[in-house]
């Protein structure tokens, strides 16, 4: 047996531990259902946890094991959703007091594949309202902590999944990234968070923020496993029309494949800008200088128009939001207003009570960016400024094989310290955002610590499809830069 | 002053597919409430549009035979408003980029023939239904029916090209009868599967500008759609006689007041900020589709009217009656086809017995052997109806009841030529009147005869007969 406690064993070790019969399902996640008792009640990253459930599932599975039988990749393995993820019979709350009390009757593409998989659902992990934030600061579920440092955020907004992967309360989690929500929370926690290209991965049954930007991917402690987790969720859906029925690759293959004379391109307008913190940019270059030596090729490319993107963004997702969460109206799910008289008045209390402030501003910016008489200005306009944003990484694309970017422009910062400054806020974002305006995959990978202890992430880009190439970059600058897999929080 | 009306039309056809727009459930009408609804039309949180194959293939089908044409491109949209009975709170609709454009229908009325654009074919998804307090036992407040949500839609606009009622309800007539024709609408007005809603406006006659018009709504036939029309025309004129100044508003049509009501308040300038769903891809439709659908495009009324009056020699009255509805059409023609007789008494037939028909009460062989018996002279026109009838009643063949009831007629000379001569012989006084040259006594005989032979026999030769006998 390994000398590492049971709950820092990778996804992987955990997988081939169970079907090798060295530890059972039921053991496991016991023992990780263990952990969560001790340790979230100082987190809170999990919204809902089903230990009842998540006990008797590890059973069913280790019967399935007596019998010689195996469910998938990840059977018996205890793993987390972002509770974005409809989970039949499970509430499911986007974080979100409108949906404090919504069981959904059906699971999600996602839900389906990584249960079909054989993984034990052990719970719901806590979010930034409706995937609105930068920091799960806005969750009506209470902020999420950071395991590193609890004084600080997590990230967002999928902060409950990446603080929970991070201090080992499951293998492997899943959560959503509309404009940098799997990659910078990752990143601030010290995991690998791996954004999918748009259309990879099935939306159905994802509660939608902004549906042309959301895409669901995997967080994980190694690159290896975000690899055996993303080819369990990739693939076509025809419940989802903007699902692209292309084979799924090997994702295990690219793990092992060389990086020499790969092309790492570094967008200069992403070293430029003020606000990168010097320990930020110190720790990406210290992954460039691994790829370079592993014989990678360093080359400097431009993408001009990435000054526009994030207020491209912030109407773009706004606008698409605006309409998508038109639909929590009291009526048929979710919360609704007490002692109202007349519709019209349940409907706006309904949403009055039951959306926060985060959440009312975007709707607020949607609704007045696709007014008539605005349209054109705003959202037609930020339509346009999409395509040369896509266009900008086409090009840097013909020069380079990956893209190398820092995740975030700074480590984790404290819980507070930008909720009065929604601008400052949208900062933390810029370097993840473009990346959904493009629909490209993108990855982060911890590449070194700041001096006051605190993870910090590199991002990488690839073309459309080329997962394989954020794989194999982010593979070699795992290795090259070993760095602690799991937080020493002691709760 | 003299005044002339322009109306434009716009009609909501439900297209008749198994399932909804968006998803697998039944779009059938009158299921229980709620009992057709999933997920995905009841906008559960996450869920996701797919589009039904077979509507875009109902919408192609409709553009093609209105002349339109269909676009390779087309982009749905969603449109936004809170209403209960629309559970994403936005309809799913084409706005901008429709599948169809720049068709037309010809119309005719007052016996002037016109020709009618159609400015747009868009498809779209259906709301669902409310049920208001007290009009369901046991109900406080509201309740919501979902069934209807997503239930496929086209909306067909027309250019504002009529100038009467009476043209807009032939328009109207027209469109459905070759949305029917395609078997992509059941035109059902009553249930709501066709549906119109018409801009008035009125003009000082020979004024190129249009004047300010208003919307139409709440006409469930077409008798209502030609009296709401003619109501507010003549309210536009009275208006701006009076003085005052028409203003741009929607109207229902109340059909117990026989009025159209302001609909003030409800309707306010509402702003649906629409934009292009991205839950749906662009939808793009290939030539080669459009092709093979343009191929299964089936006679249409007017073309099949006028083949009916030139191969049958039937007037245009009964070529256009017969050629309105597909199956009476379809019925007609399998009937003259299968006992090759006249086509004119079988379609005086077929116009006669229409409700059986389209009821399946009648079949074409019922039909055509009355036709042909009656051609042959073997039954008289009296006993063909009767024989239908029977037929309808006792699902018997008429051949069968021909025999059963006795119709069959004395249609043999030799036979007759007997009783007319024992006729002869029994009345000397009439015959030597008759042959004074009262001819007129000639029915006399004929009656006669048909007495003697209780009325089986054929008038038409026993009167023949008669006269050759009589000398």
């Amino acid at each position: 047996m390994s000398t590492i406690p049971v709950h820092e064993w990778t996804l992987r070790e955990a997988a081939d531990r169970i079907r090798s019969g060295g530890v059972s399902s039921r053991e496991l996640t016991e023992a990780i259902l263990g952990r969560i008792a001790a340790i979230n009640p100082k987190i809170n990253a999990w919204v809902t946890v089903i230990p009842e459930k998540a006990m008797a599932q590890a059973a069913v599975f280790d019967e399935m094991q007596a019998r010689g039988e195996s469910a998938g990749p990840l059977h018996g393995v205890p793993v987390g959703l972002k509770d974005i993820f409809c989970t039949k019979g499970i509430k499911t709350t986007c974080g979100s007091r409108i949906l404090h009390n919504f069981v959904p009757p059906y699971d999600a593409a996602v839900t389906e594949r990584v249960l079909c998989a054989g993984a034990v659902l052990l719970g719901k992990q806590n979010m930034d309202e409706f995937a609105m934030g930068s920091s799960t600061e806005t969750s009506f579920f209470g902020n999420t902590l950071n395991p590193w440092d609890p004084s600080r955020i997590p990230g967002g907004s999928s902060g409950g999944t990446a603080a929970a992967v991070a201090s080992a309360m499951c293998f492997a989690a899943m959560g959503t990234d509309t404009g940098g929500s799997i990659r910078q929370p990752a990143s601030l926690c010290g995991v690998v968070g791996l954004k999918p290209t748009y259309g990879r991965v099935s939306r159905y049954g994802m509660i939608a923020f902004a549906s042309s930007l959301d895409q669901g991917g995997p967080v994980t402690r190694t690159v290896a496993d975000a690899a055996l987790m993303l080819g369990i969720v990739a693939g076509h859906d025809r419940r989802d029309s903007t699902s692209l029925d292309l084979p799924v690759p090997d994702y295990d293959a690219a793990l092992g494949r060389d990086v020499k004379g790969l092309r790492v391109g570094l967008p200069k307008e992403y070293f430029e800008g003020e606000g990168l913190d010097p320990q930020v940019r110190a720790a990406v270059d210290r992954a460039l200088a691994a790829l370079v030596a592993a014989g990678a090729e360093a080359v400097e490319v431009s993408l001009p128009h990435t000054e526009y993107a994030l207020s491209t963004y912030y109407l773009i997702a706004p606008a698409e939001a605006s309409s998508n969460l038109a639909r929590y109206d009291g009526v048929r799910y979710g919360h609704r207003a007490e002692g109202t008289s007349g519709l019209i008045e349940m409907m706006s209390k309904t949403r009055a009570e039951g959306f926060g402030p985060e959440v009312k501003r975007r709707i607020m910016i949607g609704t007045y960016a696709l007014s008539a008489g605005y349209y054109e200005a705003f959202y037609g306009k930020a339509q346009k400024v999409r395509t040369l944003i896509r266009r900008d990484f086409d090009a840097a694309f013909q020069k380079a094989d990956v893209l190398l970017t820092p995740t975030a422009p700074t480590p984790a910062f404290r819980i507070g310290e930008k909720t009065d400054d929604p601008l400052t806020m949208y900062l933390s974002d810029i370097y993840t955002i473009p990346c959904n305006l493009a629909g490209i995959p993108g990855i982060s990978v911890p590449c070194g610590m700041s001096s006051e202890g605190l993870p910090i992430g590199a991002q990488l880009l690839a073309n459309h499809f080329r997962e394989e190439t954020l794989l194999t970059a982010a593979g070699a600058i795992e290795r090259a830069i070993p760095l602690p897999r799991v937080a020493p929080f002691k709760g | 002053m003299d005044f002339e009306a322009v109306i434009g039309l716009e009609v909501h056809a439900q297209l008749s597919t198994e399932s909804k727009i968006f998803c697998a459930c039944s779009s059938k009408f009158g299921a229980t409430p709620n009992a057709n609804a999933c997920p995905v039309c009841t906008g559960m949180p996450g869920v996701l549009p797919v589009l039904n194959r077979r509507v875009v293939e109902f919408a192609i089908r409709a553009a093609v035979a209105t002349g339109c044409t269909v676009q390779r491109r087309s982009v749905f949209a969603r449109k936004n408003y809170f209403y209960p009975d629309l559970p994403k709170a936005y309809q799913i609709s084409q706005y901008e980029l429709p599948i169809a454009l720049g068709g037309h229908l010809d119309i005719e009325a007052g016996g002037v023939s016109k020709r009618v654009g159609i400015t747009r074919i868009h498809m779209e998804e259906d709301a669902g239904k409310l049920i208001h307090g007290g009009s369901s036992a046991g109900s406080q407040g509201s309740l919501a029916d979902l069934n209807r949500c997503s239930v496929p839609l086209i909306e067909i606009v027309s250019e504002p090209d009529m100038r009467t009622a009476e043209e807009a309800s032939d328009y109207l007539r027209r469109l459905r009868d070759i949305l029917v024709y395609l078997e992509v609408c059941d035109g059902n007005m009553e249930e709501g599967s066709f549906r119109c809603d018409a801009n008035v406006s009125v003009r000082p006659r020979g004024q190129e500008k249009l004047g300010t018009r208003a919307e139409l709504k709440n006409m469930n036939s077409f008798r209502n759609v030609e009296k709401a029309i003619e109501h507010e025309i003549r309210r536009q004129v009275e208006l701006i006689e009076d003085g005052g100044t028409v203003v741009q508003e929607t109207r229902l049509w109340d059909a117990d007041r026989n009025e159209t009501r302001s609909m003030r308040g409800k309707e306010e300038a509402h702003d649906y900020r629409y934009f292009p769903d991205p839950d749906l891809l662009p939808l793009v439709i290939a030539d080669a589709w459009i092709d093979e659908l343009r191929q299964t495009i089936p006679e249409l009324p007017v073309p099949k009217s006028a083949r009916f009056t030139e191969r049958y020699g039937l007037t245009i009255y009964d070529a256009s009656l017969l050629a309105s509805v597909r199956a009476l059409a379809d019925f007609f023609e399998g009937a003259v086809a299968a006992f090759g007789k006249n086509p004119k008494t079988t379609a005086n037939e077929c116009i006669q017995w229409k409700d059986a028909i389209l009821a399946n009460a009648v079949s074409v062989e019922t039909i055509g052997q009355v036709v042909e018996d009656r051609e042959t002279g073997l039954i008289s026109a009296t006993a063909g109806k009767t024989l239908i009838e029977q037929s309808i009643a006792t699902g018997k063949a008429v051949r069968v009841l021909r025999e059963e009831l006795g119709l069959t007629q004395m249609s043999d000379t030799g036979e007759l030529e007997a009783v007319v001569a024992a006729v002869i012989a029994a009345n000397p006084k009439e015959v030597e009147i008759y042959k004074g040259g009262k001819e007129g006594l000639l029915s006399f005989f004929v009656g006669q005869v048909m007495k003697e032979t209780k009325g089986k026999a054929n008038p038409k030769i026993v009167s023949e007969v008669c006269r050759k006998l009589l000398g």
